[in-house]
């Protein structure tokens, strides 16, 4: 393995990005950071900016409203970078499948940038977050 | 030839960039942890920082259209070197090894790595960085009137023990401890709190606020870039308490128990801004200048004028 990989697992820098969410995935992500569950513990660090991320954390649907700056900030983030989709809705649109607000599941408002891009995908409603460390941890490994 | 060669030694692996640079990660995991352990968790792992670095090392740059790339690109380097010369300076300073620069050197050199960061967030032509850029200017002319009359108490105090011409000069003063006396302490823990603001941490992070202007500074920095930036603040951690242990607490010594007594001084000091850093929330930009500028600004004039009549009265405690 070479070094760029390994520093990059060891060291995943996340930006939360949400994308008409009903925050309850949002709230599970910020429990991620508390003393329960400490993710400091594996380099996972939540960052102000896309440019200092190597993980976007998406959550919601995508909004039509909210897939063009979904849009802007994959291609803000510096590469490599992974794209998380947590929830049910950033996975597969839930139950607003079909709603006339709906621009899509987040992995295909992704790729409409990137073909390439790589997506990992956490399902649950809200995924709780031991579901969230175990889909970092299947997806890094993947890599 | 010798001599270049020594000198080069001395700036760049020991005690310059190779040797500070490996404290100075030590010291950012020692923030991350001890911050963890005041808000119960577990924290990073020891080599957390130096993985940080690298992982930035091997990430894509990307500069944006609007930015001026030279400026943008070159600005990190002037912080990093900047600090990296603060950092070789004292060191050797702290040891007692020989004349390398005054305290009105290290004034210089410390203001370069903010002056940097306003310099290269400004030429990035966002609007976040352009806030935060101001809210550093805003900082640093906060700060820099107290900082600058500690220092003066710590020459005053050294009045009649050396000659008028030695006065300024660091290894001088890293022979006495100002901190044993009313005035001395009084300007440790003003100098204390701006060495805070001059790190960024919280109290005083206003300019790097993750949660109002998105790391404002440094929004527009990635991959190696941002690795610059990075470095030049684990470098800050080790030059800034070192000042502050050189200038107050008596210097770190080169051997035996003064080297020992010196690296817990360091210690002390990195523990005492880590616990202000985690017991304070974050004041906005008016509050922070009105607390250097009326509060801590006249608490200084004050101190001055202790030492002066500490120094014309004979009472060393003064």
């Amino acid at each position: 393995m070479n070094w760029k990989l390994w520093s990059l697992k060891k060291s995943v820098w996340v930006f939360h990005v949400n994308t008409g969410a009903c925050n309850n995935c949002d709230i599970e992500i910020v429990n991620l950071l508390t003393p329960k569950f400490d993710v400091e513990r594996f380099g996972i660090k939540l960052v102000g900016s896309p440019r200092h991320a190597d993980a976007l954390l998406v959550t919601g649907v995508g909004t039509r409203q909210a897939a063009l700056r979904l849009q802007e900030v994959y291609r803000q983030t510096s590469k490599p970078c992974v794209v998380f989709c947590m929830g049910a809705c950033a996975c597969g649109t839930g139950i607003f499948e079909g709603a006339y607000h709906v621009a899509g599941p987040v992995d295909k408002i992704v790729k409409e940038v990137d073909p390439n891009a790589i997506v990992a995908y956490v399902p649950g409603c809200p995924p709780k977050p031991e579901a969230m460390i175990s889909g970092v941890v299947k997806a890094l490994a993947a890599i | 030839m010798m001599e270049v060669l020594t000198n080069l030694f001395w700036i760049l692996i020991f005690p310059g960039f190779v040797f500070t640079l490996a404290v100075g990660l030590l010291a950012s995991w020692l923030v991350r942890k001890v911050s963890a352990l005041v808000q119960y968790r577990v924290g990073p792992p020891v080599y957390q920082p130096a993985v940080d670095v690298m992982k930035l090392m091997g990430k894509e740059i990307l500069i944006p259209e609007e930015a001026h790339r030279a400026v943008f690109v070159a600005a990190p380097l002037v912080g990093l070197s900047g600090v990296l010369l603060l950092a070789a300076m004292l060191w050797l300073a702290g040891a007692g090894v020989a004349f390398v620069g005054d305290v009105i050197v290290a004034i210089y050199l410390m203001v370069l790595p903010s002056l940097a960061l306003i310099l290269g967030s400004s030429s990035s032509g966002s609007p976040h960085a352009s806030v935060g850029a101001a809210r550093e200017m805003k900082l640093v002319m906060g700060y820099e009137l107290p900082l600058i009359l500690a220092f003066i108490v710590a020459v005053v105090k050294t009045a009649g023990v050396l000659e008028p011409a030695e006065q300024l000069s660091l290894v001088a003063i890293a022979q006495h401890t100002p901190v044993a006396s009313i005035s001395g302490a009084l300007a440790f823990i003003v100098a204390l709190l701006c060495v805070q603001a001059k790190l960024g941490f919280v109290p005083f992070d206003i300019a790097e606020s993750e949660t109002e202007v998105a790391s404002g500074v440094m929004i527009e920095y990635s991959g190696a870039l941002l690795a610059v930036w990075k470095l030049m603040q684990t470098l800050m951690l080790v030059a800034l308490p070192l000042f502050l242990v050189v200038v107050f607490l008596g210097g770190v010594g080169t051997s035996g128990w003064a080297l020992g007594g010196g690296i817990g001084k360091y210690v002390i000091v990195l523990v005492l801004v880590i616990l202000i850093k985690n017991t304070n929330p974050r004041v906005r930009i008016d509050q922070a200048m009105r607390f250097f500028w009326c509060y801590c600004g006249p608490l200084l004039v004050a101190a001055v004028i202790l030492a002066m009549l500490g120094n014309y009265y004979g009472l060393t405690w003064l």
